[in-house]
């Protein structure tokens, strides 16, 4: 809903209206201000910065000649990185719907009078800082910890085998970064169904599970897009996780633009940023045309 | 002396953790979906108007400055204020008063401002980059860098120049070794802090003892238990002598052969983490057994957990030193200058000696040592023999455009 309608459905005089929609704009001038200057001016920048000659240096200066080949020496170089950040990022969200999408059905349907107790033990994580779940996460992994301890007496996990500093390690800690991202969306969705229309599925015969793929499965399709992006695109552009809980192989591409952009390669740190950001744009961008829920955004 | 706040890897690892958080969290998204509606209604147009992003589209100028162009003034003499910028835990601390400091206060009555903003050279770096390059003031009067930091620094010009008569301590005490540094002739810019060597650390409850790097690098027991240090002058320094080339004195093919050689560690799955400061607590608890190491943090570790031991591997111990330097556009030059000369004082080197554990640059701290903490005394990783350092070799001075290839091959290396 716009600040226009917003403001339309006060009760002032229906001659204001246009009055109203200046209104409306002047509100807007601060956020635009606020874009303006900490969005468009920064991304132009990026994006130039990303076809500056890499010959340059910080003592010299860098010379603007438009070298897209930024982008060719980037994508040659990080490729495996960017494919594992999409896989990783995949695996998280698959694993956040199959643990937020039972947690966010309970939620709304089965809790009764624990659901606000129940929404706020999703929420409490947040209450510490990310840093400091991670972290504890290497514990809870750690070599000498119970669980590898368990897994090891039951022989899931060899003599010398360990969780931390596993791809395992680092998926576990991007689902559970992200999970409440899942959960929330999908919560708002999946309280907004009438349970009536479950049961009318049940009157026409349809089964329980024909009932939830055919009811509940598409009412709640907005939360799970709107979960699913939340979850995707930050797990994608994550490096925390792949540096706490990884190992040198399991970098993401958020250390390698970190570890450029610190070792003074900017034009190649920007390459590569923009290079993340469009791959995301235009994954969400299908992703969206395919789910069919453009009216959401 | 308070050895219960030796806690170095707690605050160290979650200090430098929180600010790259912060960054990350402004960093990770792609552009959301309602910003881009805001966008369009906004037009494309404004774009154009963009000065800062137009001046960007040409370019950028060089960062170098020179003393002629970017002068500084000093207002130490009605100012009796100083801000110092120092990494975390690098100065005696005793609960949350910081004893030496506060006696300098009180016999100079400079007040001073230590921030321990400094976790890493190439974060301080990114973050003063921008002033300094174009000869603003950072707000900094005193800054304390490693060695190849401080080399780039003063390259750029954005080091004041120090006036050693001013220094009396500094002229009397500075030992011998680190008067001359390649970087640095005659110390006109920079003054050390702390020296410190990197070896090797292993926790004898699950492992035996390491010997050298070949070792650390190659023993099937390690392998997935050892970490090392994403400093790159300290651990290519290892991997230049596991090739059998001199660390301080490399040609590039010496340098490929090294890297290539610790492609293949990394490819064996031998190295667990590559790590800052933050390799402590994971060695504590047995994560990794074994890793490279900076010998102050061992010595540190010891006191409550003795099974860590710190060796010499038969390959040597790198040396390095972190430096203060006086930015340009500091204000306060001479307060700056009566602190470094406080520092030097033996009896005051002591204390901090006994504190931070790290090899101190100032001749006759081992004799007052003995007034502080009898135990340090002859410890070989605070006071080294020359004998001791023969042992040890530092890192070729690189011009900042090799360094930054070399980052970024090294970089590529670690995070396969």
């Amino acid at each position: 809903m716009s600040a226009a309608s917003l403001l339309s459905t006060t009760p002032v005089a229906s001659a204001s209206k246009r009055g109203a929609s200046r209104t409306a704009y002047i509100l807007l001038l601060l956020p635009l201000l606020w874009l303006f200057v900490f969005f468009v001016i920064p991304l132009v920048s990026l994006v130039s910065t990303s076809l500056y000659d890499p010959a340059g240096s910080l003592e010299t200066g860098y010379a603007m000649t438009g070298h897209v080949q930024n982008y060719v020496s980037v994508l040659a170089d990080y490729r495996s990185h960017i494919l594992r950040s999409f896989a990783y990022a995949a695996a998280a969200t698959i694993a956040c719907i199959v643990l937020g999408y039972p947690l966010a059905y309970a939620i709304a349907f089965k809790a009764g009078r624990w659901k606000n107790l129940m929404l706020v033990a999703v929420i409490a994580p947040f209450f510490t800082s990310f840093l400091i779940r991670t972290l504890s996460w290497q514990m809870l992994l750690g070599d000498q910890a119970w669980f590898a301890d368990a897994l090891r007496f039951v022989h899931i996990l060899g003599p010398d085998g360990h969780l931390l500093a596993t791809p395992f390690a680092v998926v576990t800690g991007l689902t559970y970064n992200f999970l409440p991202f899942m959960v929330l969306p999908l919560y708002t969705s999946l309280e907004k169904v009438d349970p009536r229309l479950m049961e009318a599925g049940s009157d026409l015969y349809a089964s329980p599970i024909t009932t939830f793929a055919k009811v509940t499965l598409p009412l709640s399709m907005p939360g799970l897009v709107a979960g699913t992006l939340l979850t995707f695109i930050p797990a994608a552009g994550d490096y925390i996780n792949a540096e706490l809980l990884g190992n040198p192989r399991t970098q993401m591409i958020g250390n390698v633009i970190q570890n450029l952009f610190e070792g003074g390669s900017y034009p190649e740190a920007a390459a590569l940023s923009v290079t993340l950001m469009a791959v995301i744009v235009v994954m969400v961008l299908v992703y969206i045309r395919r789910a069919g829920t453009e009216e959401l955004l | 002396m308070v050895k219960g706040r030796h806690d170095r890897h707690g605050d160290t690892a979650l200090d430098r953790l929180a600010r790259e958080v912060a960054r990350g969290m402004y960093g990770q998204g792609g552009p959301s979906f309602s910003r881009r509606g805001l966008l369009r209604t906004a037009g494309v147009g404004t774009m154009a108007l963009s000065s800062g992003g137009l001046l960007a589209a040409c370019g950028t100028s060089g960062t170098k400055q020179s003393a002629e162009e970017c002068v500084s003034k000093d207002l130490s003499t009605t100012e009796k204020k100083l801000t110092w910028s120092n990494w975390p835990l690098y100065i005696d601390e005793k609960g949350k008063s910081l004893p030496t400091l506060e006696a300098f206060e009180s016999q100079t009555g400079i007040d001073v401002t230590y921030n321990t903003d400094v976790n890493d050279n190439s974060q301080f770096f990114a973050k003063v980059r921008n002033q300094l390059g174009a000869c603003e003031p950072t707000e900094r009067d005193i800054v304390v860098l490693t060695d190849w930091m401080a080399a780039r620094m003063i390259g750029l010009g954005w080091i004041q120049e120090l006036d050693m008569k001013a220094m009396p301590n500094v002229e009397a005490n500075l030992v011998d070794t680190l008067r001359e540094p390649e970087w640095d002739p005659g110390r006109k810019y920079s003054v050390p802090w702390q020296s410190g060597l990197t070896g090797i650390a292993y926790n004898s409850k699950f492992t035996g003892e390491v010997s050298s790097f070949e070792e650390l690098v190659t023993r099937a027991d390690l392998k997935g238990k050892i970490s090392m240090l994403t400093e790159m002058g300290d651990t290519m320094g290892f991997m230049l002598k596991l090739t059998g080339a001199d660390p301080s004195d490399f040609s590039d093919d010496e340098w490929g052969a090294a890297l290539a050689r610790l492609e293949e560690i990394v490819a064996s799955g031998q190295v667990r983490r590559f790590t800052g400061n933050d390799y402590t607590g994971a060695l504590n608890k047995g994560d990794i057994v074994a890793c490279e190491a900076w010998s102050g943090d061992v010595i540190a570790m010891q006191y409550d957990n003795p099974d860590i031991k710190f060796v010499t591997p038969e390959e040597g111990l790198a040396l390095w030193s972190d430096n203060m330097m006086v930015p340009n556009k500091a204000d306060h030059l001479g307060n700056a200058q009566e602190l470094i000369n406080y520092y030097y004082d033996p009896e005051v080197a002591a204390k901090v000696s006994a504190w931070v554990n790290y090899i101190c640059p100032v001749q006759g701290t081992e004799d007052a040592m003995a007034e502080v903490d009898e135990s340090l005394v002859g410890n070989p990783l605070i006071f080294p023999t020359s004998t001791d350092l023969e042992t040890t070799f530092a890192f070729k001075n690189l011009d900042s455009k090799v360094r930054e290839g070399y980052e970024k091959e090294f970089n590529q290396v670690i995070g396969a």
